[in-house]
């Protein structure tokens, strides 16, 4: 049986220019995977080169993934060996003059503008997906969605243009010193606020990155408040629920699953924005309590220095930051999808 | 007996001017089931919610003509539809649990109208579920998850829900068209206890259905009520040869 199937398969491989030496010592679990799957030698030649072609092209997205995890590892192997994981996770040194590279600095940086980014964007955006769907009047539903997937359309290197030559001294001038003279004055919470509002700081940048990720938020939320079945809305409002309290009770605890891909995804970009950051961040690797000083994220750092590394070391080190962030985005979309993933399955049981 | 809701003239019109009702008068009577019977498509469902004005969700949708009930008309545009809609129930064809707890689910339209205190809360939890004939089966897990039950149960849960605010009337919208015929029985014959205490419209596709739960059925076709009458009448001498058609199963 196994046998025959051999041969069959080596003429059906023959007739695509694959040699019979590779197809014969195939072992025949293998060949009855194959059948199983549905290339075997009765099934016909467009289907074998359609699962083909799809196969090759999924395998090609791994390889990728792979390819450049290898790659940023083999580059960083300088680095990993002279500071080691924990040494470089946890020291704030980044001076290239001695050599002594941590990528603590950058951590915090890109920690805390993201952070900041999605605590201010993620109101926005579910305010914003709210009116799309159950407030406006039909006719603002279009024109309004449409702004907002035009504004996830800009170029982030505009964003950052803008940033620098509209927003920061807007910030300067008016906003920060707004928030010293308010939020700056109550204490705790004040140490947020101290130091010159300069408008190149944490704040603009995470202002900047909030506006960048607002319409992914948005979009993916609006989608997903769009899947509550109208009948489970007209129940509650068969009830006297007002408008509000069918978006609060109904349609953002349907859609719960939705909005958290919505705000992962937007970690994602968050995460791993580069350019409207550089451009309002300032660049300075410095851990620091208040939101008006510069800072540098790991993308900010590896877009500004990649051509002033001078050493082996230095370039190392910076492929080691570029491998950390690598690590980190693979693993918050590995911890969101799993979430996604667990709540799904509990909600459909 | 006592009307308790009376639709006068009433003539709808779906946005783009659709007319689907035409000049319906017709009375609903207090503590009694009133089904309502007709092909797909001859307006049935869309006089259901009429009585609750379910169609002001969806804006272009127009109404002629007169609903009373109390002595208002509540078609006119100074009726409260959040106080209206908290005094006349729905409930739909397919089981619309909320995406919360068993218990949330029947207090929530209680909470809605302003009912706070716990126990308060947890006793008329407690009547609705056993008016709606479903105590039993839930009471030791009420604080699980409302799609944890059958199609069934969260139908009878969905009917739970509409009785604790206590309405004066609850609208039916073919609700035992997605469930089993065990689940459906058990539904029909809380309709039976129900009218005790509430005035109940139903929507339906299944004629004995109709035959079984209504003491009164209106019999519509492309917009228009043909003839409405006791249903004992309707089913063995109506009056119109329309309906004597439908009734028999020569159309529909």
């Amino acid at each position: 049986m196994i046998e025959q199937l051999r041969v069959k398969f080596a003429r059906r491989g023959q007739a695509f220019g694959l040699a019979p030496s590779f197809i014969l010592p195939l072992k025949g679990k293998i060949l009855k995977r194959a059948l199983q799957m549905g290339i075997g030698p009765k099934k016909n030649t467009a289907d074998i080169l359609f699962y083909g072609l799809t196969a090759l092209a999924s395998f090609t997205v791994l390889m990728i993934i792979l390819g450049v995890f290898f790659v940023l590892l083999k580059e960083s192997a300088l680095s990993i060996r002279e500071f080691g994981v924990i040494r470089f996770i946890s020291s704030t040194d980044w001076n290239p003059v001695t050599e002594s590279f941590g990528a603590a600095t950058n951590l915090f940086g890109t920690a805390v503008t993201t952070l900041l980014a999605m605590v201010m964007a993620i109101p926005v955006a579910l305010g914003i997906a709210i009116f799309i769907t159950e407030v406006a009047p039909s006719s603002l539903k279009g024109p309004v969605g449409a702004a907002i997937e035009l504004l996830a359309a800009i170029p982030s290197i505009i964003y950052g243009m803008w940033g620098l030559f509209t927003l920061a001294p807007i910030m300067a001038e008016y906003i920060e010193p707004a928030l010293q003279s308010t939020l700056g004055r109550v204490p705790l919470l004040g140490i947020l606020f101290h130091g010159t509002p300069m408008g190149i700081d944490i704040l603009t940048a995470s202002v900047v990155l909030s506006i960048m990720i607002i319409p992914f938020t948005a979009s993916i939320s609006r989608d997903a408040f769009n899947l509550t079945p109208s009948v489970v809305k007209e129940s509650a409002y068969a009830l006297g629920a007002t408008r509000w309290e069918v978006v609060k009770n109904v349609v953002v605890p349907y859609s719960k699953i939705g909005i958290f891909g919505g705000a992962v995804l937007s970690l994602g970009r968050a995460l791993g924005e580069t350019m409207a950051v550089a451009f309002v961040l300032g660049n300075n690797h410095q851990i620091t309590s208040s939101l008006f000083d510069a800072a540098a994220t790991i993308t900010v750092t590896l877009a500004n220095e990649f051509t002033e590394a001078d050493t082996n070391l230095y370039l190392s080190s910076l492929f080691y930051l570029a491998l950390l962030l690598f690590v980190l985005s693979f693993l918050t979309l590995a911890v969101a999808k799993f979430f996604m993933l667990r709540t799904e399955r509990r909600h459909s049981r | 007996m006592k009307i308790e809701m009376e639709t006068r003239g009433l003539n709808f019109y779906y946005v783009g001017g659709v007319h689907a009702l035409k000049d319906v008068t017709l009375p609903i009577y207090k503590n009694s089931v009133t089904a309502l019977i007709g092909p797909s498509g001859c307006g049935k469902t869309t006089l259901l919610r009429c009585f609750n004005r379910m169609h002001d969700l969806y804006p272009g949708n127009r109404y002629e003509g007169e609903i009373i009930f109390e002595g208002t008309n509540i078609l006119s545009n100074d009726i409260d539809l959040i106080e209206l809609r908290s005094r006349i129930g729905m409930v739909f064809q397919k089981p619309t649990p909320f995406p919360m707890s068993i218990f949330d689910n029947v207090a929530y339209g209680l909470r809605l109208n302003g009912v706070k205190k716990k126990p308060d809360l947890a006793e008329r939890v407690e009547l609705a579920l056993r008016q709606a004939a479903l105590w039993q089966e839930v009471k030791d897990k009420l604080l699980e998850s409302a799609y944890a039950l059958s199609g069934g149960q969260q139908q009878r849960l969905v009917i739970a829900r509409a009785l604790a605010v206590e309405p004066d009337v609850i609208l039916f919208d073919e609700p035992t068209s997605a469930l089993d015929p065990i689940s459906t029985a058990k539904i029909e014959e809380l309709l039976e206890q129900l009218k005790k205490s509430v005035t109940i419209i139903i929507v339906t596709h299944n004629l004995q259905q109709a035959a079984r739960v209504s003491d009164r059925t209106g019999f519509l076709m492309l917009g228009e009520l043909i003839e409405f009458d006791a249903t004992e009448a309707m089913f063995t001498a109506p009056n119109v040869k329309l309906t004597v058609d439908y009734v028999t199963g020569r159309f529909g």
